[in-house]
């Protein structure tokens, strides 16, 4: 029975974040009507296009957000991921722009092919250069035994540099050669009503779904667990560490290449390496809100996805009722640490 | 005279258990008392009452006659009661005398008085008998022993006249622990009261002058230790009479499994040859920093061989964790705590860590599956926990130790390596983990054997080998050594330890 109680209050302690989710949209969601009524307008809160604007805004966080998770549970952190989605943003602007040209000719005989060919050329060599960022942050941690933070802190200037390299002076733009199935990735309101919300937030829902299942029912994933929750037992169970971790940071990269692509069309298919800045800490904190835990061990994609909601809710809902953007930044960062210090009650009240 | 501590009638329920019912006892300045039994038996509980950590639901206290009602830790210090816990309270960074002063400073307007603290804190360690403890060094450059010293200094500074020791030798051996039982003797013929926590029997026997046992958290017995045999207490201990301490599987020695030749790492162990046999027990004694937990890491790949090798079938290249694994080994370590067990993942992870694949197929994992075969090893070793899904470190110190035991069976190794396999757990339990060696002996598997404790080394071994500062000294039958002969052979014949 204790069991059956046990597990109860485990399932009840995992959707804390999700139950957040509700208690945050349900208090703007009354502040908003409150002021639209006030000024005489309907309220726009608790309307399909209010959670479609909501959701297709936090797929670029929530995507990147799923590798945090990994690596975070895994007892890491990656302060590079801001400047690396940048820079792959950047890389896929400079595919398509450097390829159009390169194609011109190709285009005129066969344009359908041709573009095909190009995105492709775009959004794997985007990927991929994600996958680059996180196996060189995984490497310099595991080869040379430093800690994440310094590693990635360092990573973090090194792709920023990097972008610009590429770049030149201004951003890299890719205007009108970028075919229309990428460019409206992140358009709010998708094209074939019946999709409902935008493409990206399909594709963060199927990564997510993928990345909860793998945490749970593969060898990788419960190695995640185990080399975050207690590296030195990993390592006496016959774990290859150094292996797991350049794994953990190399699929992350993945995460944060579709991140780079969600940041490409968001900018309209413009490469800025230096537009990355700061959202490292927004992808942070929507893991950290989500429950999980910077020394590693513990984390959940339902609780990093909430999180991330959680924040983009915040900031709508901010703009519906007319706060200035800073204030949005005060309320996020309480409810940063608001989510933190719930943790450790349950931590405190789980151990009593 | 009234009694220096007096606790009567002390309750404490949590939730639905009672882990404190009606405990007295007392404690008499310059009397060294032994506070015995096992696992969840309510010991820490009423050490936690005693420093103002959590309330006692009844009952009362008294110290040198006046009540005594402790809010919290200043007021147990306030009141002349100090703890010394097992995990040591110092900052590393910070010198002896900053730790020996911390929280006590002598201080004029904010400002340290190094001029009035220095000669106190070299008076208290000469009052402990160790004039040699520099207060200026670090303190993390010194050993456990020395640290201890450093955390019962900080408690004479603050005036204790009631110094509560929780299994302090659990983290010590040989020379040390005698080191330390000098110290309490001191502490003894200065009038203050101690309270001793131990597991270890032998010991209580040669430091205490009383005993209080505890039992599902009533008193078991008390008195004086004189005239008290140890099979007394031990039976007071687990509630029935223990007919033997130490049970063994008949068994025999087969095949040679595993071969180590000028075995060699870092610092130690130092050309370690040595042959281990299917169906045998080796014991491995000697003192701390003999070199006993490096020679197991060494050969299983946790630090780096040097020179020599280590050959299971084959002669192994280059010993991995893995490899080891893959070979046959497996490893429990001495450290449940930070390396032996991932304290917050679940039984299920932790007894299938090292051995997934069972229950994997393309790198998937039968979670149905893992659990029901978690459950039969639960049954099997009589894990006392909620379900397979339970996180280890909710469970008892003996259920822990079970569970890493566990791992090591369930990945059905033909080679164990037992660092300190039965450390900190109860009476009960470390019979039943002797009992599940020699099952193990009996079923043919090779069992390495590394303890600190000689009497369990000498009954449940069938050899016994002897390391000194990296070296191997001396292999023997187990029946061939005596406590004596091994504690000189650890010391080394010149009388100077490692």
């Amino acid at each position: 029975m204790s069991t059956d109680r046990s597990r109860l209050s485990n399932l009840a302690w995992s959707l804390g974040p999700l139950l957040g989710l509700v208690v945050v949209s349900l208090i703007f969601g009354a502040i908003e009507y409150q002021v639209a009524t006030d000024e005489g307008r309907e309220p726009q809160f608790f309307t399909p296009q209010s959670v479609q604007v909501v959701l297709n805004h936090a797929s670029l966080i929530g995507v990147a957000a799923l590798g945090m998770t990994l690596i975070i549970i895994a007892g890491g952190i990656d302060l590079s991921a801001g400047t690396a989605i940048a820079l792959t943003a950047t890389v896929i602007a400079w595919i398509y722009r450097e390829g159009f040209e390169g194609m011109a000719d190709w285009r005129d005989t066969s344009p359908v092919l041709a573009t095909l060919v190009l995105s492709t050329l775009a959004i794997i060599g985007g990927v991929l250069t994600g996958c680059l960022c996180g196996f060189v942050n995984g490497g310099l941690i595991s080869l040379l035994r430093l800690v994440p933070f310094i590693v990635t802190l360092g990573t973090m200037t090194a792709f920023q540099g990097i972008g610009r390299t590429i770049s030149g002076e201004t951003p890299v733009r890719a205007y009108g050669k970028v075919p229309d199935a990428v460019a409206s990735l992140q358009k709010p309101y998708p094209d074939p009503e019946w999709m409902l919300v935008s493409p990206s937030v399909w594709i963060m829902l199927i990564l997510a779904a993928i990345v909860a299942l793998a945490l749970r029912y593969t060898v990788f994933g419960r190695h995640v667990f185990a080399i975050g929750s207690n590296e030195s037992t990993a390592r006496l169970c016959g774990i290859n560490v150094v292996r797991t971790r350049i794994l953990v940071y190399t699929l992350a990269g993945v995460f944060v290449g579709v991140a780079g692509l969600y940041q490409f069309t968001v900018l309209g298919g413009e490469g800025d390496p230096v537009s990355g800045l700061g959202l490292e800490l927004k992808v942070i904190a929507a893991v950290v809100i989500g429950g999980g835990s910077l020394n590693g061990g513990r984390g959940s994609i339902l609780g990093t996805l909430s999180g991330a909601c959680i924040i983009t809710v915040i900031q709508h809902g901010c703009v519906l009722i007319g706060v200035p953007d800073h204030y949005q930044d005060i309320l996020i960062g309480l409810i940063i640490i608001a989510a933190v210090t719930i943790d450790q009650l349950r931590i405190r009240l789980q151990a009593n | 005279m009234p009694p220096l501590l007096g606790m009567s009638g002390i309750g404490k329920r949590f939730g639905a258990t009672q882990a404190l019912d009606e405990v007295s006892f007392e404690l008499h300045a310059g009397r060294v008392m032994a506070l015995i039994g096992e696992n969840g038996a309510g010991k820490s509980t009423l050490m936690k009452v005693l420093s103002g950590a959590c309330p006692a639901d009844n009952g009362s206290m008294n110290v040198a006659g006046t009540p005594y009602r402790p809010l919290g830790p200043s007021s147990a210090r306030d009141a002349g009661i100090a703890m010394i816990y097992q995990e040591l309270n110092l900052a590393p960074d910070l010198s002896v005398e900053d730790n020996i002063m911390l929280g006590q400073e002598d201080q004029r307007w904010g400002l340290l008085s190094r001029g009035q603290q220095r000669p106190r804190v070299r008076q208290v360690l000469d009052r402990l008998g160790h004039p040699e403890l520099r207060p200026d060094t670090p303190v993390g450059q010194l050993s456990v022993g020395a640290q201890q010293l450093v955390e019962i200094a900080r408690a004479l500074i603050g005036q204790a006249r009631v110094i509560v020791f929780d299994e302090p030798t659990s983290s010590l051996a040989g020379q040390d622990v005698l080191r330390l039982f000098d110290v309490i003797r001191r502490l003894r013929g200065d009038g203050i009261g101690v309270v001793y926590i131990s597991h270890f029997l032998e010991e209580v026997r040669e430091l205490c002058d009383d005993y209080t046992v505890l039992r599902d958290g009533q008193v078991a017995g008390t008195g004086v230790l004189e005239g008290t045999t140890e099979a007394e207490i031990v039976s007071m201990m687990v509630g029935r009479k223990v007919e033997e301490l130490f049970p063994t599987v008949p068994h025999t020695a087969g095949d040679p499994v595993l071969h180590l030749e000028g075995l060699t790492g870092r610092a130690t162990p130092r050309d370690i040859d040595l042959v281990l046999h299917r169906g045998e027990i080796l014991g491995i004694a000697g003192l701390v920093g003999a070199g006993r937990t490096e020679m197991l890491r060494c050969l299983f790949g946790l630090d780096p061989v040097v020179s020599g090798t280590v050959r299971v079938g084959g002669i192994i290249r280059r010993p991995l964790p893995e490899t080891m694994i893959h070979s046959g080994l497996a490893l429990v370590s001495e450290d449940r705590k930070d390396e032996g067990l991932a304290q917050d993942r679940s039984l299920s992870d932790n007894i299938t860590y090292s051995h997934l694949s069972p229950y994997t197929r393309f790198g998937l994992l039968n979670l149905g599956r893992r659990r029901h075969a978690v459950a039969e090893c639960m049954q099997e070793l009589a894990i006392k926990a909620n379900s397979p899904e339970q996180s280890v470190a909710e469970l008892s110190g003996g259920n822990q130790q079970k569970v890493a035991l566990a791992r090591v069976l369930h990945q059905d190794a033909d080679v164990l390596l037992l660092d300190e396999p039965t450390r900190g757990i109860d009476v009960g339990t470390k019979a039943e983990v002797y009992r599940l060696v020699g099952e193990q002996a009996a079923a043919g598997k090779a069992v390495l054997f590394v303890s600190s404790y000689t009497p369990e080394l000498l009954a449940v071994c069938d050899r016994v080998a002897v390391l000194a500062r990296g070296q191997l000294q001396e292999i023997r039958a187990a029946s061939e050594w005596t406590e004596e002969t091994l504690i000189n052979c650890a010391i080394g014949s010149d009388g100077a330890a490692a």
